[in-house]
Formats: structure tokens, C-alpha cells, sequence
């Protein structure tokens, strides 16, 4: 290589030469704007996930069934009320899909990490930009894939109707006909999409940093996105190798899950859990991590206990791998097995309140300022404590078996991911908007989302405590008429979040069409990450001299 | 007369849905039954014998109430346990770290906010309160683990020997219920429809046609296994649910101490009807189960010997008459 000082001038004049529009954005390989893809794919993943959601909100504001039967004819099945009971699991599964593979992994792993790993270490992108394209194209490709999966026969209509969990025997010989198979191809894209991405993370993190950033140096949202590659990297091939095995059971003639042939169905939910719990963590740390960021920005103080929370953040990694089973607490186990499994997943709370604490203590002390970004956090801060506590209740195995598969288990997942990860995608947001568009969002529209947001996911999800608790199961599209008063409080919920989400969306168009111009440090003192010291938008190759850290 | 009387209930055995109207009431109260002129004709008692009467179902227990934010009501003591881990011991404990975490969050927001607080301190550390936020929760879950493991081990105990063994079935989209010990053979439970179940002053989507009767304060061993996909079979009031999954027996048993209707319903998502095929057990006296099970065309365990279904009903009265 030339030395730096003669190629810089050099350098410096194409930092900002983009391609052409098509190379730009379908050959990309550059980190931001596939970052960017991510995000506008997330973005518009989230509207029919969130769709599928307000038409089940819809159809279970009152007793009885309204809108199924029409639902399942409009999209070309028939319109009987068979039909209309499998389009209900079929939007059940479309929703819990599209909102974890193709909503909160994309956009906070694929946006936010793509964009800002690369900055916060002094790197000029990621280690395989080109793999890092495959990875977001082989995730289109994949939500394509689920998403014609409805259009064609699953069993006793159109669609996959088997829960995001796909349990066998109920994929397998319980459903005949190509939509679980479809099903199954976007599982494997998405993954193989996530464990490329995984790869390309821990390269980039472990060897581009720049010089003077030990790994005890690096922002915490670098942390996150590390420890969630790690988690990507071991447990995607066991769902791999579990789906796999669904597909040939299915249509190769082995008997993995079926008795009759010598297998157990049970052997499916050990191999989808050991990743499924993994999973949610996977959803969860970058959360962790861009909360770090806000809450130290906006208290104008660095976050406290560092190594406390970085370690925090490895532990819930590492125990989420051995925790598995408590998504299986009624499924027949040994005493022995769920005393263990019960216990092993109670440890769990204990690093994660490590860091609730620790994001207190870094506000304790400090200067704070309550810009949208830190609303979004802060309503996090509580939020995942209220979620996580309902977490602690269901890792009792002897409570679980009443709570089980019910609403309140809903409820519980609902809190640490509407209220917990969506929280923590609209706080990145907001606080990132303006490096990554050069444009100041509304402050005025931004708190309106938030508090609109918040009332109405808090009014959607509270009561579904209450319906698990009284007894009411999960996936189902119709209920006993004493279920109907929280059922119906529940959709009002909805409707209210969904103005909520409008007003984002004014937001949104506000800030790339009318939004003032932005600086480098819209933040101030408080913002001492790299990205901050980069023009807002970044130029399209950045640090091409390496920044030093002292 | 004891000859005609076994050969009179083998009979019954094999011809169990008419049988059913056949109820030996007057003799089937007690295990050593008295037999009458009329049981040696099944004809004539198929006619004048009155079929069980079932239980109609009490608001607000056994089935949820409107608004309801609580447990069902429980009658079983490791659902009373149960119940009381998670109201006196769980709910207490969340609900104090959730508000403790509000409260200091909103002071720490008034105290701290930039116009009361200009200059940010530097403080990143502080080895003390680290140790106590690390502990704390330590404790609380090591407090919290005693009476969880405790219910666990509670919920795994053995069943005595006269626990009433139920084998159940799950299909899509129906239960079946198979006593036996007590030589009744599968009965299928179904849901009832709106009308019929607004006839019987029960809860339309929980009532169902053939109910799974069971004796008050005796141990219920039920057998769950699934027949084509995975099921699951749950009774909130008992504290119950175990999944019926094929090519898998799952033991799980209970002991009601009240007598009355408890609804559950199927708890793992099996297909179209999956929010359609619930569960309903009434917990009834002793004497009325013995009443129940010959209604059914069944023994009560003890007698001599039983016609079971694996045992041909002449051999079984053969044997008997022995």
C-alpha cells in the first residue's frame, strides 16, 4: 500500500463518489446503505406484520368470528368457516415470523449494526462488504418466500398454519401441501442471511478496530452486536438441522418426529428451542446496547459500571444457551429436568438487573435532557423490567404449568419486545436519524409518537395478564364470552398504537423531506461515540485514515 | 343370582352405549352389589333405570369470570399452593422491583434533569452498590426457589395406589376418555354446540357433550397422549395441563376437593379447531361416581373381576363365577 499522507488528497476526493443507482443499491457493498436496505426493508416488513396483528386484534375485539371466513376468501382460498379458523393460524404464524426474522433481526442486527459497528471502531466498513449484501438480498428473498407461502395450500386452507414454532407432528403430516415447505426455504434463507452477517460482525469487530480501541474500549452497542453474533453463529445451525429435518420428513420419507417411524416430536422442540431461546436474546442485547448509547448521551455521563454491563451482556449470552426447555415446561419432563431448568432460567435475572441498575446509575449524577431518543429509553428502562419480572413468574415450572401457552405468556413476550426491542428500534431512531439522513427529525411529532406509542401498547398488553391468568389459551380465533371485556380493551389498545405509528410515519417523511439540516453533533458533549465526529450523512467511505483512540 | 349379575354386566360391557341407560342404580352403590329381580332383565332396566344427572356449573368457578384478573379459583391443594406462590410470593416481589425501578427512574428524571443539574458528575463506579445490585436479586431468586422447587416436588408426587387411572386421548378436533380400572371404554368429548350449551346454563366454547367424571378427594392419574398431532390437555381450576403429544404417555394427576364443573381447553395449537375442542371434568361424591361409572356401562375397581376391555366378557364372568 502507498503511504497514507500521498494517497490521502486522493482518498479524500472519491470519499464521496457514489456509484450509479442500480449498483449503488442492488450491488451494494457499502455498510451504510446497507444499512439502510435493512431499514426500509424492516420498516415495511414491520406494516404487515403490524397489519396481520390489527386484523387479529380485529377479529378478537368481540366474541364470535367476523372476519375470517372473508379474510381466507380474499386471499383466494375458500371462504367456509374451516377456512376462515386456518387463516387465523395462518396470520398468527405470518405475524410471528415476519415480526422476528423480518422486523426486529433485520433492523436492529442488519440497520443499525451495519451502520454503526463499522463507525463506532474507526472502520471504514465491514470486513466482507459483499457478503454483507448477500446477507440482506438472501433476506428479501426469504420474506418473499413467506410471503407467497400464503397464497398456496398449507393443510385445511391456503397459508402455513403452524405457529412461528412450526411443532411437528402438526407441520408434518399435519399439514399437506407446499406452504410449510415455503415456510420452511424462508427460514433457511433468513438464517443463512443471519449467519453470514454473524461472521461478517465478529471479523469486523475482532480485527478492524481502530488502533488504540482494545475490546475494553469499544461503545457498548459494539458489545451487544459481538455477543448477538456469537449467539447467531452457534444456535442458527440448530434450527438448521431442525427444519431440515422437518422438510424431509415431510417430503423424503424419514420419521425424525413421527413415533410411528421410531422418532419423537419432542426431538423438535429441544433442537427449535436450544436456538429459539438464544433467539430472543438475539432480539434483545443490540436493544441493550443502543440504550447504552442514549441513556450516557443524554445524562451527558459515560455509562456506568462498563465492564459490569459489557460482562452482563456476555453472561445473558452465555445462560441463555441452557435455559431451553422452559419453553417446554408441559410437554412431559422429569422432575429432575424441570427443577433444573427452572432454577437455571431464574439466574437469568440477575445480570439483567445488573444493567436496568446500571442504566439508573448512569443517570444518577447526571445532566439529563429528555429529547425523543431518551423518551424511547427510558419508557424501555421500565418497560423491559415489567416484562422481564412477568419472565421471572413464568421460569417457575410449577406456575408455568397453569400460565402456559396462554395469554399471559403473550403477554410476557409482548412486554420485552413491543415494549422492549420496538422501544429500543424507535430510540435508535430517533437518535440516528440525523447522522444517517443529515436531517433533524420533529421533536413535537417524535414525543406525540412516544406517548401515543406507549399508552397504546400498555393498554393492548396489560390485560392480557389478566385473560392468562383466568385461563385463556393462546391461538385461538374465538373465545368463551367471559374472555370478551379485556379482549376488547386489548383491541382499543391497538387502535390507539396504531395512531401512534402514523404519527412515526408523518414523522418519518417530515424529517427526510422538510427536516433541518443536521451537524455532525446534533447530541452534544454527551455524544462521544466516533459516528459523532463524521458530517451527517457520513461521506461514502469514511476513516480511510484511521482515526486513533487514546 | 351372582352368576346371572356378572353375566348381566359382561353383557353390558360389550353393549356400553345402551348400557348407559341401563344403569344399575339400585345396586351399583357399593362395590358389593345386592342384585334385584329386575337387573336380570336388561331390557326392562334399560327402559326404567334414570340416566346420570350432571352438574350444572356455578358462576365464577371453574370457568373465567368477566373482567377476572386473578386465578380461577383452585380445589386442589397444589393448586391452592400454586396459586399462593404466585399471589403471596411472586406477585409481591415484581410488583415492588417494577415500582421500585419506576420511582427511582422518575426521582432520578426530576433530580436530575439538566436545568437542576447543569454539571454531570464523573462518577463511573462504585464497587459497593455493585456488589449489593448483584446480590440482592441473588437472594430474592434463592428466596423465591424454596417454595417453587417445593411446588414442583409437590406436583410430582406419586400417586397412591386407588388413584383413578384416566387415559386420555387427544385428536383434532375432540378428547377421548378411557377409564380403565373402571372398564369404561373411550368415551369421546366433544363441544357442545351454542344452543345446547346455552340450554344447559353452560359456557358456550367450554361446554362440551360427554363430561370426564371424577370422584371428590381421591387422586385422578391421568395418562395423556396424542393421536395424530401434539395436544394439550389443561383445567385451570385443577392446576392442570399436561401435553398430549403421539408416541408419548404423560402422567399428570390431580385431587379435587370440591365437587362442582371445571372447564379447560386444549392448550396446544393442533389445527383448525384448536380453539374448539375444550375440556370439562366434574369433580363429583363418591357414591355419585359409582353411579357415574355404571351409567357408563363400567365396574367399580374391587369387584372380583372386572371386564376389562382386554378381557373377553364371557371369560370375565367364566372367571367370576368361578
Amino acid at each position: 500500500m502507498t503511504s497514507i499522507a500521498a494517497t490521502a488528497d486522493h482518498h479524500d476526493d472519491h470519499a464521496d463518489h457514489k456509484p450509479g443507482f442500480f449498483t449503488r443499491w442492488f450491488m451494494s457493498t457499502n455498510h451504510k446503505d446497507i444499512g439502510t436496505l435493512y431499514l426500509i426493508f424492516a420498516i415495511f416488513a414491520g406494516v404487515v406484520g403490524g397489519a396481520l396483528s390489527g386484523l387479529m386484534r380485529l377479529e378478537l375485539a368481540q366474541p364470535g368470528i367476523q372476519y375470517l371466513p372473508w379474510l381466507a376468501e380474499t386471499l383466494g382460498g375458500a371462504g367456509d368457516v374451516t377456512a376462515g379458523h386456518h387463516m387465523w393460524n395462518v396470520m398468527i404464524t405470518a405475524h410471528g415470523l415476519i415480526m422476528v426474522f423480518f422486523m426486529v433481526m433485520p433492523a436492529i442486527i442488519g440497520g443499525f449494526g451495519n451502520w454503526f459497528v463499522p463507525l463506532m471502531i474507526g472502520a471504514p466498513d465491514m470486513a466482507f462488504p459483499r457478503m454483507n449484501n448477500i446477507s440482506f438480498w438472501l433476506t428479501f428473498v426469504a420474506f418473499c418466500m413467506l410471503f407467497g407461502s400464503m397464497f398456496v395450500p398449507g393443510g385445511s386452507g391456503n397459508g402455513a398454519g403452524t405457529g412461528w414454532t412450526v411443532y411437528a407432528p402438526l407441520s408434518t403430516s399435519g399439514s399437506v401441501g407446499p406452504a410449510v415447505d415455503m415456510a420452511i426455504f424462508s427460514l433457511h434463507l433468513a438464517g443463512a442471511a443471519s449467519i453470514l452477517g454473524a461472521i461478517n460482525f465478529i471479523t469486523t469487530i475482532f480485527n478492524m478496530r481502530a488502533p488504540g480501541m482494545t475490546l475494553h474500549k469499544m461503545p457498548l452497542f459494539v458489545w451487544s452486536v459481538l455477543v448477538t453474533a456469537f449467539l447467531l453463529l452457534l444456535a442458527l445451525p440448530v434450527l438448521a438441522a431442525a427444519i431440515t429435518m422437518l422438510l424431509t420428513d415431510r417430503n423424503f420419507g424419514t420419521a425424525f418426529y413421527d413415533a410411528a417411524g421410531g422418532g419423537d416430536p419432542v426431538l423438535y422442540q429441544h433442537l427449535f428451542w436450544f436456538f429459539g431461546h438464544p433467539e430472543v436474546y438475539i432480539m434483545i442485547l443490540p436493544g441493550f446496547g443502543i440504550v447504552s448509547q442514549i441513556v450516557s448521551t443524554f445524562s451527558k455521563k459515560p455509562i456506568f459500571g462498563y465492564l459490569g454491563m459489557a460482562y452482563a451482556m456476555v453472561s445473558i449470552g452465555v445462560v441463555g444457551f441452557i435455559v431451553w426447555a422452559h419453553h417446554m415446561f408441559t410437554v412431559g419432563m422429569s422432575v429432575d429436568v424441570k427443577m433444573y431448568f427452572t432454577a437455571a432460567t431464574m439466574v437469568i435475572a440477575v445480570p439483567t438487573g445488573i444493567k436496568i441498575f446500571s442504566w439508573l446509575a448512569t443517570m444518577w449524577g447526571g445532566s439529563l435532557s429528555f429529547k425523543t431518543p431518551m423518551m424511547w429509553a427510558l419508557g424501555f428502562i421500565f418497560m423491559f423490567t415489567v416484562g422481564g419480572v412477568t419472565g421471572v413468574v413464568l421460569a417457575n415450572g410449577g406456575v408455568d404449568q397453569n400460565l402456559h401457552d396462554t395469554y399471559y405468556v403473550v403477554a410476557h413476550f409482548h412486554y420485552v419486545l413491543s415494549l422492549g426491542a420496538v422501544f429500543a428500534l424507535f430510540a435508535g431512531f430517533y437518535y440516528w436519524i440525523p447522522k444517517m439522513s443529515g436531517r433533524m427529525y420533529s421533536e413535537l411529532l417524535g414525543q406525540l409518537h412516544f406517548w401515543v406509542f406507549f399508552i397504546g401498547v400498555n393498554v393492548m398488553f396489560f390485560p392480557m395478564h389478566f385473560l392468562g391468568q383466568q385461563g385463556m389459551p393462546r391461538r385461538i380465533p374465538d373465545y368463551t364470552e367471559a374472555y370478551a371485556y379485556w379482549n376488547q380493551i386489548a383491541s382499543i389498545g391497538y387502535a390507539i398504537m396504531g395512531v401512534g405509528v402514523v404519527i412515526f410515519f408523518i414523522n418519518v417523511f417530515y424529517t427526510l423531506f422538510a427536516g433541518k439540516k443536521a451537524g455532525d453533533n446534533p447530541w452534544g458533549e454527551g455524544a462521544t461515540t466516533l459516528e459523532w465526529t463524521l458530517s451527517s450523512p457520513p461521506p461514502f467511505h469514511q476513516f480511510n485514515d484511521l482515526p486513533k483512540i487514546d | 343370582m351372582i352368576k346371572l349379575k356378572r353375566i348381566f354386566l359382561a353383557a353390558m360391557v360389550a353393549f356400553a352405549p345402551v348400557a348407559a341407560n341401563a344403569a344399575v342404580s339400585a345396586s351399583a352403590t357399593a362395590p358389593t352389589e345386592t342384585a334385584t329381580p329386575a337387573v336380570s332383565d336388561p331390557a326392562a332396566t334399560a327402559v326404567t333405570a334414570p340416566a346420570f344427572e350432571h352438574a350444572r356449573p356455578v358462576a365464577g368457578v371453574g370457568q373465567p369470570v368477566s373482567g377476572g384478573v386473578d386465578f380461577q379459583p383452585q380445589v386442589t391443594a397444589n393448586g391452592e399452593y400454586a396459586k399462593w406462590l404466585n399471589n403471596a410470593v411472586l406477585l409481591p416481589i415484581i410488583t415492588v422491583i417494577s415500582l421500585f425501578v419506576l420511582g427511582l427512574m422518575l426521582w432520578i428524571m426530576v433530580r436530575y434533569r439538566a436545568a437542576a443539574n447543569p454539571e454531570p458528575s464523573k462518577t463511573t463506579h462504585n464497587t459497593f452498590i455493585e456488589i449489593v445490585w448483584t446480590l440482592v436479586p441473588v437472594l430474592i431468586l434463592a428466596g423465591v426457589s424454596v417454595p417453587s422447587i417445593d411446588l414442583l416436588a409437590r406436583q410430582y408426587a406419586p400417586p397412591p395406589a386407588d388413584a383413578v387411572t384416566i387415559k386420555v386421548t387427544g385428536y383434532q378436533w375432540y378428547w377421548g376418555y378411557e377409564y380403565p380400572d373402571h372398564a369404561i371404554p373411550e368415551m369421546v368429548s366433544r363441544m357442545s354446540d351454542r344452543a345446547t350449551a346455552e340450554a344447559n346454563g353452560e359456557p358456550f366454547q367450554l361446554a362440551v357433550d360427554n363430561r370426564m367424571v371424577v370422584p371428590v378427594g381421591q387422586t385422578v392419574k391421568l395418562i395423556v397422549r396424542g393421536s395424530d398431532v401434539i395436544h394439550s390437555f389443561a383445567v385451570p381450576a385443577l392446576w392442570v395441563k399436561m401435553d398430549a403429544v403421539p408416541g408419548r404417555l404423560n402422567e399428570v394427576t390431580f385431587r379435587a376437593e370440591q365437587e362442582g364443573v371445571y372447564y379447560g381447553q386444549c392448550s396446544e395449537l393442533c389445527g383448525v379447531d384448536h380453539g374448539y375442542m375444550p375440556i370439562a371434568v366434574e369433580v363429583v361424591s363418591a357414591a355419585r361416581f359409582a353411579q357415574w361409572v355404571a351409567s357408563k356401562g363400567g365396574t367399580m375397581p374391587g369387584s372380583a373381576v372386572v371386564a376389562t376391555p382386554d378381557t373377553p366378557a364371557p371369560v370375565a364372568a367364566a372367571a367370576a363365577a368361578r
